[in-house]
């Protein structure tokens, strides 16, 4: 018997009142048939979702942490780009 | 009327009772992870849908007996589930097999009741139907992937296939409780029942490159009460509860 595992798959499911598919978890499967009704059969028993994307694992590409430093970190000093630095007029609520 | 229509639905009920019971017995030995959730998943299913035709049935009877009292309190003469959903679950392909011939069967079967003259029957078949269409995507897709799949998925489906092909004639066992029911309205015409169901069997089949077994020999006697002496063992396990501690509750 073959020892090899299945692929892996991301599994994103999107909510009744979810606008976007949303990461949910990972699961091995045959090819992306199987993945789908897997997926279905794990993550929506409890009504989480009314629509299911799965991408192989294998085709996400992920940036590396080892850069966090280089790649996130100068953002943090760039407060400017939020727009936290106007006065709201009197009156306007729900800001 | 009355007893054939308790009659019936004893059928339906306990094909899913028994069925969901064996599927049951996969939790936590499921080949991987995702399947054992799965066949758990159709198991839920399947024992709903007993829970409704057999809450049904004992309305029906008008003696006072509730789903579980029929569930759990009857002896084995008593059921009326076909044989086939009483095999042993097997290897992963034999338990496949055996839910795919059934699937197979359940869906037209459903398709339709939903046009039942009973409302009650009309409404549980509708619902029970979205869950059988799923039922059997599953099982026919894994027929097709052992079958069509390495060789010893091949060999060992199409041993299932072989050994279970003998119970799948009872599927269309009819007899006067079937004619009563078909006179009232409360079975709509079954004369393409057969057909759907070899349709569906015979192109899953023939994708799967399994051969149908040339063999016709037929086992039943379940829809009469005459079991094999697997069902005595699942009515063990299945009542223990009930039969060790009346009415208790958890």
């Amino acid at each position: 018997m073959s020892k090899k595992e299945w692929p892996l798959w991301e599994v994103f499911i999107r909510s009744k009142q979810g606008l976007s598919h949303k990461h949910v978890g990972s699961l091995r499967a045959a090819d992306e048939q199987m993945a789908i009704e897997n997926a279905r059969d794990v993550y929506t028993r409890r009504s989480e979702g009314i629509s299911i994307w799965v991408v192989a694992s294998a085709n996400v590409f992920a940036s590396d942490p080892n850069e966090a430093d280089s790649l996130y970190e100068p953002a943090n000093s760039k407060v400017y780009r939020h727009p936290t630095f106007y006065d709201v007029p009197d009156g306007i609520e729900h800001m | 009327m009355e007893k054939a229509l308790f009659e019936y639905l004893l059928r339906l009920g306990d094909d899913s009772l028994i069925l969901g019971h064996r599927l049951s017995e996969w939790c936590g030995h499921g080949p991987i992870l995702e399947e054992d959730i799965a066949l758990t998943n159709l198991s839920l299913d399947l024992i709903g849908q007993a829970t409704s035709f057999l809450d049904y049935a004992g309305k029906v009877e008008g003696k006072g007996r509730s789903e579980d009292d029929l569930a759990f309190l009857r002896f084995d003469k008593d059921y009326r589930n076909l044989l086939l959903v009483e095999r042993p679950n097997g290897d992963f392909g034999v338990t496949i097999m055996r839910q795919f011939l059934f699937d197979a069967y359940r869906k037209p079967l459903f398709e339709r009741l939903v046009h039942s003259s009973d409302e009650t029957i009309a409404a549980i078949a509708a619902k029970s139907l979205k869950e059988t269409k799923y039922h059997l995507k599953h099982s026919s897709e894994w027929v097709i992937r052992l079958g069509d799949g390495t060789e010893e998925s091949h060999e060992r489906i199409q041993e299932a296939l072989n050994d279970l092909w003998k119970y799948a004639a009872e599927i269309f066992y009819e007899d006067e409780v079937d004619a009563t029911l078909k006179e009232a309205g409360v079975l709509p015409n079954m004369e393409t029942l057969r057909a759907d169901w070899e349709e569906i069997v015979y192109s899953v089949l023939k994708e799967a490159t399994l051969e149908t077994p040339d063999n016709n020999w037929k086992q039943e006697g379940g829809r009469k009460g005459l079991h094999t002496e697997h069902l005595g063992y699942i009515l063990a396990e299945l009542q223990y509860m009930q039969r060790a501690y009346p009415n208790m509750e958890w």
